[in-house]
């Protein structure tokens, strides 16, 4: 048997080598680092159409990702998508007349909201709202309009 | 008639042993009160269940890391987004390839081990013994591995999930050539704290109760010769290892709630 005393080196070993392995997990392998809701405020978006874009998806500018969506709600007077994205509190110089408009990482990739700074010299506050924003591009509805344009082209032609 | 009495009797044994194994557990956790004097006894078997198991978790821990970055990267580049890798490997790691793989192997290394322990105790009559001695075996003897397990299983799965990335990274980035900033980064943004890591954290608290609570009711309700601790360590990797599977399957419905 084993004496006391490398016994409980071993075991001391172990443990810390289990906690910095969830350590490393949490930090490194997830996004524990980047949650940083702390001081967050909200600001939202009306959008016509949000195609697939999820609560959690990333609010960037000028591709670089300063926020993420934090809840998705439908406006039943105006008929649209109200979209509240958290913005972290380090960035609070987001000019007023900024638009925002959901985009979609590569071909197939997720959804995500882009912001396009404008001029102005006041920046949004929280619980602002953006005044003009772009929809989702709807695969579907492209490529229907990419046959009715083509079928209107050909049909005078005979 | 005779099928219906042996029907029966299976019904009334399966559901009798079920509520002597919940007792069991109930007295097993009034048990796990008093080690916090004698906290040793914990020490030594998160020893002998947790240190002397790192070496075969550590093991499969990095070629399962390995072979999954193989097999996601041959998929991944056909639809050209050989830079998920790390994501795919991370995800599949953390959430379920971890927990399970890990649940598993304890249960054929420590909880089998348990099993044998246990029952060749009260084969050799040292359970009877201690109670002649007034001292209770559960506290003395099956608290402290039940405490060992359940405290091993959750660090044995992080270090199994920890080193399984490094496998996919040095497969994937070393031999492959994934990008090595892609691959940390697309992990990072798709691997939540909450939703993937400590959903496999508490499966791997689930597991560990369920398995040492089957290897030390095994144990201790093992019939008393050769042969009863042989079945009863057989019946300690079979029982375990279905409850892993089951039970995985219905802690990963109720997390992602889309059932």
């Amino acid at each position: 048997m084993i004496n006391r005393k490398s016994l409980e080196v071993w075991v001391g070993l172990f443990v810390a080598a289990g906690i910095l392995a969830l350590a490393m997990l949490a930090f490194k392998v997830g996004n524990l680092t980047s949650a940083d809701v702390m001081n967050s405020y909200k600001v939202t978006g009306r959008f016509d159409n949000v195609g697939g874009l999820k609560v959690k998806a990333a609010v960037t500018m000028a591709g670089v990702r300063i926020g993420r969506v934090s809840a998705i709600a439908f406006d039943n007077k105006k008929y649209q998508a109200l979209v509240t994205m958290d913005i972290d509190g380090r960035y609070q110089i987001i000019p007023k007349d900024s638009s925002a408009s959901i985009l979609t990482s590569g071909l197939l990739g997720d959804q995500y909201i882009g912001i396009e700074p404008g001029g102005d010299d006041a920046s949004l506050k929280n619980g602002d709202s953006f005044l003009r924003t772009q929809s989702a591009l709807v695969l579907e509805k492209l490529v229907g309009q990419v046959i009715f344009n083509k079928a209107g082209e050909s049909a005078p032609a005979k | 008639m005779n099928t219906l009495h042996i029907l029966g009797r299976i019904a009334i044994n399966s559901v009798e042993r079920l509520g002597r194994a919940a007792m069991f557990l109930y007295e097993v956790m009034l048990g796990s009160w008093e080690l916090v004097r004698r906290f040793y006894l914990v020490v030594q078997q998160v020893y002998a269940v947790g240190v002397l198991t790192l070496l075969i978790i550590l093991v499969s821990g990095l070629f399962v890391g390995m072979v999954l970055g193989l097999q996601g990267y041959n998929t991944l580049v056909k639809f050209g987004s050989a830079n998920s890798l790390g994501l795919l490997v991370a995800l599949s790691l953390v959430r379920e390839l971890g927990p399970v793989v890990t649940a598993l192997l304890f249960a054929g290394r420590a909880g089998s081990a348990l099993t044998a322990e246990i029952g060749l105790m009260k084969a050799t009559e040292q359970l009877a013994g201690m109670e002649m001695m007034a001292v209770n075996p559960v506290t003395r003897v099956i608290a402290p591995r039940f405490l060992g397990g359940v405290l091993a299983l959750p660090l044995l799965t992080a270090l199994f999930s920890a080193i399984g990335v490094m496998g996919g990274h040095l497969v994937g980035v070393g031999l492959l050539g994934v990008d090595a900033g892609a691959f940390w980064s697309q992990m990072q943004n798709g691997v939540d704290f909450r939703d993937d890591i400590m959903n496999g954290v508490i499966k791997s608290v689930v597991f560990g109760v369920v398995v040492s609570w089957i290897a030390v009711f095994e144990g201790y309700d093992a019939v008393p010769t050769s042969e009863g601790v042989a079945s009863a360590t057989n019946r300690t990797v079979v029982y375990s290892s279905l409850a892993v599977l089951g039970l995985d399957f219905i802690l990963t419905a109720l997390t992602l709630g889309e059932v």
